[in-house]
């Protein structure tokens, strides 16, 4: 480890842009975009696993608020719902007397709420995509089993249209991430952010945005990874025998 | 009615903007998509891997960090060249890239790769003896693109294409980073100048669904017109 360190800054003393630092923002940055994206997600998919049961109910009043929501969240910018939030927030009614004023004035929260909403409902639509798609002879053997519709759903349909959905779900991931570069906008300092002071400090586009560029690709490579590896677990049904 | 503070006409020719921007960089794109397509499916090893190279690179980098790269970058990589050029030939030229080029070739580029998956796809799914008939017919290659393989490979490229088209519409907001004055600049612009940032973002919210809703028409109509021949099942 000592040796590593050494010889880095070995090789970094030779370089006036990528001192250690700027690489500890950029360092900084990493830690901020994962945290931002990782959030908006596990939070998002909590959401959208009722959202998605709901998108496909009968009753008017439960179907049609959430595909109004859907359709207007997957309809516009993320920057403009973004915009909307960050200089929304302020101008709602006595909010700065309140402790929420604390956590709201940074920039952070604004955009996870925004970055969640955004992701919460594509992925409402994936999962409302997959539960469609349930085979009817699955649906009528639990129905003929006896089972209630929320026993029908937590054993046969979600599980099986989880598994459908993983594809397009690791899809949304690496859009989130890539999504997540918008942040920099509201002046919070991910990874995009980090790349744009270094490039104002600098004045050196190609070495600020292109590291920033291969930091980007290995995070979207290893999630891509990831998602293979889970799909040949969770699909491995789904294979053609022999394969 | 809303009272817009005089923003009315600046909005509407920010809306034009994006709709210019998102059409010309579809242009771009779907070009792109087709020598991209083709290059990934050639017999050429190097022309196979340039295809595979670009289309990986480009869908691995944030849209936003692309943009910067070649609008902040591209200025001095012009430059640069024009220098070489006047030092070495003496040629005086000087090309000045501004926000509407750096934002339609950028989303073109982006745009190029998702298309050449979609066009790939697509060509692959026309039947191989449709091509053998057009040959015996004695057509050359590109009456063969033209009449045969063209018009039955949008069939299937129709939907991707959709899909593609309504991203990149949403992703011409990002021209606002880079200081184009796009109908979101505007908008945040006389967000901040009037305190009234629900107006404003809830109007160009409006606006994009509208153009949303617009195109889905279209393809749904263009969608019609493809598949002719294939009765109504699709």
């Amino acid at each position: 480890m000592d040796a590593l360190m050494s010889w880095l800054q070995a090789y970094l003393a030779e370089n006036s842009i990528f001192t250690l630092q700027t690489l500890s923002y950029y360092g900084e940055g990493l830690v901020t975009t994962v945290q931002l994206v990782f959030l908006s997600l596990v939070i998002g998919l909590v959401a959208a696993v009722p959202l998605a049961i709901g998108r496909g109910s009968k009753r008017p009043w439960v179907k049609w608020p959430i595909f109004a929501y859907t359709y207007v969240f997957r309809g516009t910018p993320l920057l403009v719902q973004l915009y909307l939030i960050y200089y929304g927030v302020v101008f709602v009614e006595g909010i700065q007397e309140t402790w929420l004023w604390v956590i709201l004035e940074e920039p952070f929260v604004p955009a996870l709420i925004a970055f969640t909403l955004n992701t919460a409902a594509y992925t409402t639509e994936i999962f409302h995509g997959a539960i469609k798609a349930t085979s009817r002879g699955e649906i009528e053997a639990a129905r003929a089993y006896g089972m209630s519709r929320a026993l029908m759903m937590r054993r046969i349909v979600l599980p099986s249209a989880f598994r459908r959905a993983l594809p397009a779900y690791g899809n949304e991931v690496i859009f989130m991430l890539h999504a997540s570069a918008i942040a920099s906008v509201v002046t919070i300092m991910d990874l995009t952010g980090a790349a744009r002071f270094v490039y104002a400090r600098f004045y050196a586009p190609f070495e600020a945005f292109l590291f920033v560029a291969a930091i980007y690709l290995c995070l979207t490579f290893a999630i891509l990874y990831v998602f293979r590896a889970l799909e040949r677990r969770l699909l491995a049904h789904l294979k053609p025998a022999g394969g | 009615m809303i009272d817009l503070h005089g923003y009315g006409p600046r909005l509407l020719e920010g809306a034009l903007i994006t709709i210019e921007l998102a059409l010309l960089s579809l242009v771009l794109a779907i070009v792109l998509g087709l020598l991209t397509a083709s290059a990934k499916m050639s017999r050429s090893w190097l022309a196979h891997r340039i295809g595979t190279l670009y289309t990986t690179i480009i869908r691995g980098v944030p849209d936003l960090v692309l943009m910067m790269l070649l609008f902040f970058g591209g200025q001095i990589g012009v430059n640069m060249i024009t220098d070489w050029l006047y030092y070495q030939f003496d040629v005086d030229i000087f090309i000045n890239i501004n926000e509407f080029v750096a934002g339609v070739v950028t989303i073109g580029l982006i745009f190029g790769a998702y298309m050449g998956e979609t066009f790939r796809g697509a060509f692959l799914a026309v039947d191989s003896g449709q091509i053998e008939a057009g040959r015996a017919y004695g057509m050359g290659p590109w009456l063969v693109f033209r009449r045969v393989r063209f018009p039955q490979m949008m069939r299937h490229a129709l939907p991707g294409i959709s899909n593609n088209w309504m991203v990149l519409l949403k992703t011409t907001a990002l021209v606002s980073v880079i200081g184009l004055s796009d109908m979101v600049r505007v908008a945040s612009e006389a967000s901040k100048a009037t305190r009234e940032p629900f107006t404003f973002m809830m109007i160009v919210a409006i606006i994009y669904l509208l153009i949303a809703s617009v195109s889905e028409w279209t393809f749904a109509r263009l969608q019609k017109r493809y598949n002719i021949g294939y009765g109504e099942a699709e």
